[in-house]
C-alpha cells in the first residue's frame, strides 16, 4: 500500500490544471467546454488550497476552499446567462465563429 | 505734437486694416485720410517753425534696447532736414490717401488698401524722424515690407506677385549692404546714434581696416556699405530692375511709394549722412558716378518705352540719378531741393497717369491712346504741368533744382563736377525729348484704341482730380517759393548743422550761356518731339527700322532683366530645384517622414495579425504572459 501524501495531491491537481489548460486551447467547437475547463483549472487550485490546508495542519485553505466553490458556482452562472444571450443574439455559440474582437 | 506726426497715421492703419469690415469701407476710406492729413498739417506747421525760428527738438517716445553702453531710442528728431522730409512724406501721402478713394472706388479690398498705405507713411515716418541708425533700419525694412503688400496688393495676378517678389528681393541685397554698414559703424564707434556717429567721424578719417582681405579707408568703406542700401532702396543703377516692375501696383501706390517718398529714401540716407560723407571723397565720387550712369541709363530707356507708367517709372529713376550725383558733388541741400520738387510732379505725373488710365478703361500702352486731349481737359493740363515741371521748364519747380544741380556741379569745378554738368544737360534734354513723347502720344495725333470708343473715354471723378490739381499748384510754386531757403547764398541760414559742407561753395556766378542753355534744350525739345512724334512720324519710323540693334537694345531695357535672369535667378532656380528633387523629396521626405510613415505601416500591418479575435489566443497569451511574470518573480 503507498502512502498518499501532499506530493501525490499536488501531482493530481496539476495534472486537472493543464487539462483545463489543454481544453481551453484546443478546443475549437463549444464554447460551453471553455467554460468546463476554467471550471477544471479552478479545482486543480481547490485541491491544491485543500491539501496544504490539511498538511499545515491550517483550517484557513478549506474555508477559503468553500467561498471559492461558492463564487465559482455564481460566476458559472453568469457566464451560461452570458452564453445565453449570446446564442440568442448570433444564433450560434461555435468559438470558430465568435472573432469579432479581431483587430 | 511731434507724436501725433507718426502716430496717427499708425492708428488709422491700425483701425482701417483691423477693424474695417466693422466700420465699412467709406468711414475707413475718409478717417485714414483725415487721420494723416492731420500729421500733413502738424508737419506743415513744425516746418514753418523750423523755417520761422530755427526750431529743433528730440523728443523720446521710448527707450528700445539698453545693453550696456548700447543705447537705442525710439525718438521723433527734428531738424531742418527732417522737417522738410516730414512735409513730402505727410503732405504727398495725405493728397494721394483722397487720390485713392476715388481711384480704388471699383475695388473690393479698400480697407485692406487704406491700411496699407497708412502703414507705409508710418514707416516712412519713422525713418526720416529717427535719431538712429537703428530705427532708421527700422522703418527702410518697414518701408520695404509696405512696398511689397502693396505692389503685390492685386495678389490674383501673377505678374503682381513676381514683380513684388523682385521688389523685396532686389532690396535685401540692397539692405545687406546698408546692414554690414551699421554693423561697420557700431563696431568701431560702438554707437549707432546720429550725433555720436557725427561727432566721433573725423576721429576715424585716417582710419584703416582690412575687410575682405583689401585694405579700405574706415570711412569710405562705411559711406560704400550704406550707398549701397540707398542704391538699393533708391534703385540705382545695376539694382535698379525692380522699380519698373513695381509699377505693376495700383497708381497712386506709384504715385506715393515709388515716385514720391520711399524711392527717395536712398538720398535721404546720403544727405542725413553728409557728416560721414564729406569724409571720404572716393565715396563721392562713386556716389556722383553711379548717379550719373543711372540718369543718362534711365533717360534713354525710357525713350523707347511704351508702357505710361513704366515711362515715368524710368523718369523717375533718372532723376534719382540727379540727386545722387547731385549729393555726389557735395551739393546735398540741392538734392534734398530736387527731391521736395520732384516729389510734387512725378507725384503729379502719376496721379495724372492713373486718370489716363482710368479714362481709358485700365489701358497703359501710350501707342493704343491718342487724340483726346479735348475729351479730358483736366488731365491733359495736369499732365502738361508735370512734365513741364519735369522738364525744367522756366518758372516751374523742376527748373529751380535742375538747373540748381547743373550749377552747383559746375562751380564744384573738377573733373567729375564738370562730367555732372554734361550729364545734367544730356538727361535734361533726353527727359524732355521722353515725356513730351509721352504727351504728344497720349493727347494728341490720331485716336488708337480699338477696345474703347472714343465717346466713352471719360473725364475722372472730381475726387481724383482735386488731390491732383493740389499737387499741380506744388508743382508750379514749390520751385519759386522755396528756391531761397533751400539753396540761398548762405546755406547755413536753414540747415543749420544738419547738413555738413567741409568746403564752402564757391559764391561766383556760373558763365551765363551755362544758365541760359538747359531751359533753351528744354524749350526746343517741345517742337522737336512734336515734329518727331506727331508731324512726321515717318522719319522715326525709317530711323528705327535702319538702327534696329539700337532700338531693341533701349527697348529690352539694355538687357538688364536677362542678364541677371541668366546669372542669378536661372542658376538659383536649378539650384533650388535641385535641393527641392534631390534634396527634400528623395533624401529628407523619403528616409524622414515617409519612411517612419511607411515603417510604421508595416510593423502595424504585422501586428493586426496578431489579434485574431478567437478567444483561446488571447487566453493563451494571457497564460505566456502569466507564466513568465511568475517564472520571473521566482527566479530573481
Amino acid at each position: 500500500m503507498i502512502e498518499v501524501g501532499l506530493g501525490h495531491y499536488l501531482t493530481l491537481a496539476s495534472i486537472i490544471f493543464v487539462i483545463g489548460v489543454i481544453g481551453v486551447f484546443l478546443n475549437r467547437k463549444n464554447i460551453i467546454i471553455i467554460l468546463m475547463s476554467i471550471e477544471l483549472i479552478l479545482l486543480a487550485v481547490n485541491i491544491n488550497l485543500v491539501s496544504f490546508s490539511i498538511y499545515l495542519q491550517n483550517l484557513t485553505g478549506q474555508i477559503f476552499t468553500m467561498f471559492i466553490l461558492t463564487v465559482a458556482a455564481a460566476e458559472s452562472a453568469v457566464g451560461l446567462a452570458i452564453i445565453v444571450v449570446y446564442f440568442k443574439n448570433k444564433g450560434s455559440i461555435n468559438v470558430e465563429h465568435i472573432n469579432s474582437l479581431k483587430g | 505734437m511731434e507724436y501725433a506726426i507718426v502716430l496717427f497715421p499708425l492708428l488709422g492703419s491700425i483701425i482701417s486694416g483691423f477693424f474695417g469690415k466693422a466700420l465699412g469701407s467709406k468711414q475707413s476710406q475718409i478717417l485714414t485720410s483725415l487721420l494723416v492729413s492731420v500729421s500733413a498739417i502738424i508737419s506743415l506747421y513744425i516746418f514753418y517753425e523750423v523755417l520761422v525760428n530755427d526750431y529743433s527738438s528730440n523728443k523720446l517716445i521710448f527707450n528700445w534696447i539698453t545693453s550696456g553702453n548700447f543705447i537705442v531710442n525710439w525718438s521723433v528728431y527734428i531738424d531742418p532736414v527732417t522737417s522738410v522730409m516730414l512735409v513730402v512724406v505727410s503732405l504727398i501721402s495725405s493728397i494721394i490717401h483722397f487720390y485713392s478713394i476715388g481711384y480704388m472706388s471699383q475695388d473690393p479690398h479698400k480697407t485692406r488698401f487704406m491700411s496699407y498705405l497708412s502703414l507705409f507713411t508710418f514707416s516712412m515716418l519713422i525713418l526720416v524722424t529717427g535719431d538712429n541708425f537703428l530705427q532708421l533700419f527700422f522703418g527702410w525694412e518697414g518701408v520695404g515690407l509696405c512696398s511689397y503688400l502693396l505692389i503685390g496688393f492685386w495678389y490674383k495676378k501673377p505678374s503682381a506677385n513676381y514683380a513684388a517678389m523682385k521688389a523685396f528681393i532686389v532690396n535685401r541685397i540692397g539692405d545687406f549692404g546698408f546692414v554690414i554698414g551699421i554693423f561697420l559703424i557700431f563696431f568701431f564707434y560702438g554707437t549707432v546714434n546720429y550725433n555720436e556717429v557725427f561727432q566721433l567721424t573725423p576721429s576715424f578719417a585716417d582710419k584703416e581696416i582690412i575687410f575682405l582681405g583689401i585694405q579700405f579707408n574706415l570711412i569710405t568703406l562705411i559711406c560704400l556699405m550704406l550707398f549701397v542700401g540707398a542704391m538699393g532702396k533708391s534703385a540705382q543703377f545695376l539694382l535698379h530692375t525692380w522699380l519698373p516692375d513695381a509699377m505693376e501696383g495700383p497708381t497712386p501706390v506709384s504715385a506715393l511709394i515709388h515716385a514720391a517718398t520711399m524711392v527717395t529714401a536712398g538720398v535721404f540716407l546720403v544727405i542725413r549722412c553728409s557728416p560721414i560723407f564729406e569724409y571720404s571723397q572716393v565715396a563721392l565720387n562713386v556716389v556722383a558716378i553711379v548717379g550719373m550712369i543711372t540718369a543718362i541709363f534711365a533717360a534713354t530707356v525710357a525713350l523707347v518705352q511704351n508702357d505710361i507708367k513704366k515711362i515715368i517709372a524710368y523718369s523717375t529713376c533718372s532723376q534719382l540719378g540727379y540727386m545722387f550725383f547731385a549729393a555726389g558733388i557735395g551739393a546735398y541741400h540741392v538734392a534734398l531741393f530736387h527731391l521736395f520738387t520732384h516729389a510734387f510732379f512725378k507725384a503729379l505725373l502719376f496721379l495724372g497717369s492713373g486718370c489716363v488710365i482710368h479714362s481709358f478703361n485700365e489701358e497703359q500702352d501710350i501707342r493704343l491712346m491718342g487724340g483726346v486731349w479735348k475729351k479730358i481737359p483736366y488731365t491733359y493740363v495736369l499732365m502738361i504741368i508735370g512734365t513741364l515741371a519735369l522738364t525744367g521748364f522756366p518758372f516751374l519747380s523742376g527748373f529751380y533744382s535742375k538747373d540748381a544741380i547743373i550749377e552747383f556741379a559746375y562751380l564744384e569745378g573738377t573733373y567729375i563736377g564738370y562730367l555732372a554738368v554734361a550729364v545734367g544737360i544730356f538727361t535734361a534734354f533726353l527727359t524732355a525729348i521722353y515725356s513730351w513723347r509721352l504727351i504728344f502720344k497720349t493727347f494728341h495725333g490720331k485716336y488708337n484704341n480699338k477696345s474703347t470708343k472714343k465717346k466713352f473715354i471719360h473725364e475722372s471723378p472730381i475726387i481724383m482730380i482735386i488731390p491732383a490739381s493740389l499737387l499741380g499748384v506744388g508743382s508750379i510754386i514749390v520751385g519759386i517759393l522755396f528756391k531761397e531757403t533751400f539753396i540761398g547764398h548762405d546755406v547755413t541760414k536753414f540747415w543749420s548743422d544738419s547738413i555738413l559742407f567741409l568746403e564752402m561753395f564757391s559764391h561766383r556766378h556760373p558763365p551765363i550761356f551755362l544758365i541760359f542753355l538747359t531751359p533753351l534744350i528744354v524749350i526746343l525739345a517741345i517742337p522737336i518731339s512734336y515734329y518727331l512724334f506727331i508731324k512726321n512720324e515717318k522719319l522715326l519710323k525709317n530711323f528705327i527700322t535702319k538702327n534696329q540693334r539700337i532700338y531693341k537694345f533701349l527697348l529690352n531695357k539694355w538687357y538688364f532683366d536677362e542678364l541677371y535672369n541668366f546669372i542669378f535667378v536661372e542658376p538659383f532656380k536649378k539650384m533650388g530645384t535641385f535641393f527641392w528633387k534631390k534634396g527634400d523629396i528623395n533624401t529628407i521626405d523619403r528616409y524622414g517622414p515617409d519612411g517612419i510613415s511607411r515603417l510604421i505601416k508595416v510593423i502595424s500591418d504585422k501586428t493586426v495579425l496578431f489579434q485574431s479575435g478567437y478567444l483561446y489566443h488571447y487566453a493563451f497569451v494571457m497564460l505566456v504572459g502569466f507564466s513568465v511574470i511568475l517564472t520571473y518573480l521566482v527566479l530573481r
